[in-house]
């Protein structure tokens, strides 16, 4: 709006030009779009690489390896023979991490899977982070009785343990379909997973949003904004929501990390995502049981959860030292 | 109420809760283009007197007897005419421009933001008044400064900036909290310097508020004293700063404890002995009785208020004493 002097960056210029000269930044930034691009290719390698269909179970299936065809479930290693264990990794394209015990390729499941897995966990951070910045401003600038109500709520709510609130809100969700007035909501709609995660989570975020908001409350800036004669809701908007978006970019990954575990859990309490659709969360409840015969199965997703969450406190870290607007240019 | 004045504060009392009065009965008032210097140390209730005015005092604070200006009071009005006229009207510039200016925003924003919200000015005449305000405040490159955030001026800048943002609406007040305080001494005198500038420019009158009896001495037309939330002594700078002036003790103090340039050097500056009470232990009669040289029985009760002449008074039974008083 202001003829620009070019030399003068902005904050989010300047947050852009450090995180780009962070070197764990980057790499935490890379390995996201990887798995990313990688989940949003799952169609793509399951018709035209891994030729399979990874929804349907077949368990009949027999592919041609090393030259041979071999079935899918095969005999148990046991004296008798008896029962079947589905095929470990083939390392070669068509049931590259071996098959489930529905005789489905794990290996697209697992991309498949990464999609909801990363949709449910992001949409959950931005719903969290969304709801825990109105709690948390709310509460910290008008202070006394709204900020009571609302800590004691959140306080509540916090101890109550994550998962087992978690848990709760999903049996009472997912068990039927829900009814609210007109709005029907499949049990299996992906929105539920994400409301339940967002929810439980708004008092984690909520409280460091509070915080700084108290402080930026007594800031000078805002009396001053006062003394010239701003009214209180666009204070909220112009001095105080600005000042704390380093807050909620730093949360937003943090919380995705945490919604990420959560949907894992969930799905593997099969209370999240349902089958036949996958998650990483479901993918390691189907391995639970060929732990000890073909534990790929159920350390695929659970290295993919690692690496992603482990990605996602890298990038936090690394935004929370880019954003530090007070810091000079580095 | 005083037509003529710009701001008549009329045995004014803030308290907060069920507490004491902090500021107790302060009465005084400036005349267009004026500047009225407020001085007292910290704790006596000059910035309290100040936020009353603009209207600032946080809950559960308590604000009492009559604040007019230009002819209306101020506490019958409604939060919504109060805070028309904030920022319009009467502005406010605060001592620390580092804390008092958004960190996120640039400075050209900042004032054109302030002057949207009071005056109807489309972009362009916007952004014209932006820059000249900024030249006006003395400053060479504008254009930079604007373009700037906070954090990356010096002191003197943002608040020359400060000032900018406070003079866009050509405010009839300008209530001047500390100026100085947090800039170094050659900047100090620069931006004294501006306030005098801009009084006539502007055609403003200033509340300066300040703990420094050298800044008011420099740019003051007239100068209230305040002691413990009451005034001790006020009127015209000359009455107070000549070289035969008589003041009130707790001025003479003041003016005591300032080490000065010219004369016989003293071994020791003179400091007023005791420290400031506490609002809630405030003796019932002069509260400055017990730590003046000069008290007797007569100061337990509340003072007269003694006319000096030339619209100079003071709130003591004494005569007045000399300013400059004998160091031994």
């Amino acid at each position: 709006m202001m003829p620009l002097d070019a030399t003068i960056l902005s904050p989010s210029r300047l947050a852009l030009r450090r995180l780009r000269r962070d070197p764990s930044a980057l790499a935490a930034i890379a390995v996201l779009a990887l798995v990313t691009l990688a989940c949003l290719a799952a169609g793509l390698y399951a018709r035209h690489v891994a030729h399979t269909d990874p929804f349907t179970s077949d368990v009949a299936a027999a592919i041609t390896l090393h030259g041979q065809l071999t079935d899918i479930m095969q005999p148990n290693d046991n004296p008798l023979h008896l029962g079947l264990t589905p095929i470990g990794p083939t390392w070669s394209v068509q049931y590259l991490l071996g098959s489930d015990p529905q005789g489905r390729d794990v290996a697209a499941r697992l991309l498949y899977g990464g999609r909801n897995s990363l949709l449910i966990s992001a949409s959950a951070s931005l719903l969290c982070i969304a709801m825990a910045a109105v709690v948390g401003i709310l509460a910290g600038y008008f202070g006394g009785f709204v900020d009571a109500a609302l800590s004691r709520m959140m306080d509540i709510m916090w101890a109550i343990p994550v998962y087992l609130f978690a848990i709760s809100l999903s049996i009472v969700t997912v068990a039927q379909d829900l009814h609210l007035g007109p709005i029907t909501i499949a049990s299996d709609n992906l929105i539920l997973p994400i409301v339940i995660i967002a929810i439980v989570y708004v008092p984690y975020a909520a409280r460091p949003i509070r915080g700084r908001v108290l402080s930026l409350r007594h800031a000078e800036f805002v009396t001053v904004a006062r003394s010239l004669g701003v009214r209180e809701a666009r204070i909220l908007l112009r001095d105080i929501l600005p000042n704390v978006a380093p807050t909620l970019i730093v949360l937003a990954p943090l919380v995705m990390a945490l919604a990420m575990l959560a949907e894992s859990a969930l799905s593997f309490l099969s209370i999240g995502v349902q089958a036949p659709a996958a998650s990483w969360g479901t993918i390691i409840n189907d391995g639970q049981g060929l732990i000890y015969t073909r534990p790929m199965v159920a350390i695929a997703p659970g290295l993919a959860i690692v690496v992603t969450v482990l990605a996602l406190n890298v990038l936090g870290d690394s935004l929370r030292d880019a954003l530090d607007a007070r810091e000079g240019d580095r | 109420m005083d037509a003529e004045a710009v701001l008549d504060v009329r045995d004014l009392r803030v308290g907060f809760g069920r507490g004491v009065d902090l500021v107790d009965g302060v009465s005084f008032s400036i005349a267009p283009r004026e500047i009225l210097g407020l001085v007292g140390e910290s704790g006596s209730g000059k910035s309290l007197t100040s936020l009353a005015i603009m209207g600032l005092i946080p809950a559960p604070g308590r604000v009492g007897g009559q604040i007019g200006f230009r002819g209306t009071e101020l506490l019958a009005l409604s939060e919504a005419e109060r805070r028309a006229l904030r920022g319009r009207r009467i502005a406010m510039i605060f001592q620390d421009p580092m804390s008092a200016l958004t960190p996120v925003y640039r400075i050209g924003w900042q004032i054109a933001e302030q002057i949207r919200a009071h005056l109807d000015l489309s972009r362009r005449p916007t952004e014209t008044r932006v820059l000249d305000l900024l030249s006006a405040m003395g400053i060479a490159d504008p254009r930079r400064v604007a373009s700037a955030y906070p954090h990356q001026l010096s002191g003197g800048l943002r608040q020359r900036a400060m000032i900018a943002m406070a003079l866009s609406c050509d405010p009839d007040l300008l209530i001047a909290d500390e100026p100085t305080t947090a800039l170094d001494v050659t900047v100090q005198a620069q931006i004294l310097e501006l306030i005098l500038r801009l009084r006539d420019e502007f055609a403003s009158a200033v509340l300066l508020i300040t703990h420094d009896l050298g800044v008011v001495a420099q740019i003051a037309d007239r100068v209230a004293v305040m002691y413990c939330g009451r005034i001790a002594e006020r009127g015209p700078r000359e009455a107070m700063f000549g070289a035969h002036a008589r003041v009130h003790p707790y001025t003479a103090g003041l003016l005591g404890s300032i080490p000065r340039l010219h004369g016989p050097r003293v071994a020791r500056l003179a400091a007023i002995p005791g420290s400031p009470p506490n609002a809630a232990l405030r003796p019932p009669g002069c509260a400055f009785s017990p730590r003046c040289a000069h008290a007797s029985a007569r100061c337990d009760t509340p003072p007269p208020i003694v006319p000096l002449g030339d619209a100079h008074e003071i709130a003591c039974i004494l005569p007045a004493v000399a300013a400059e008083p004998d160091h031994v």
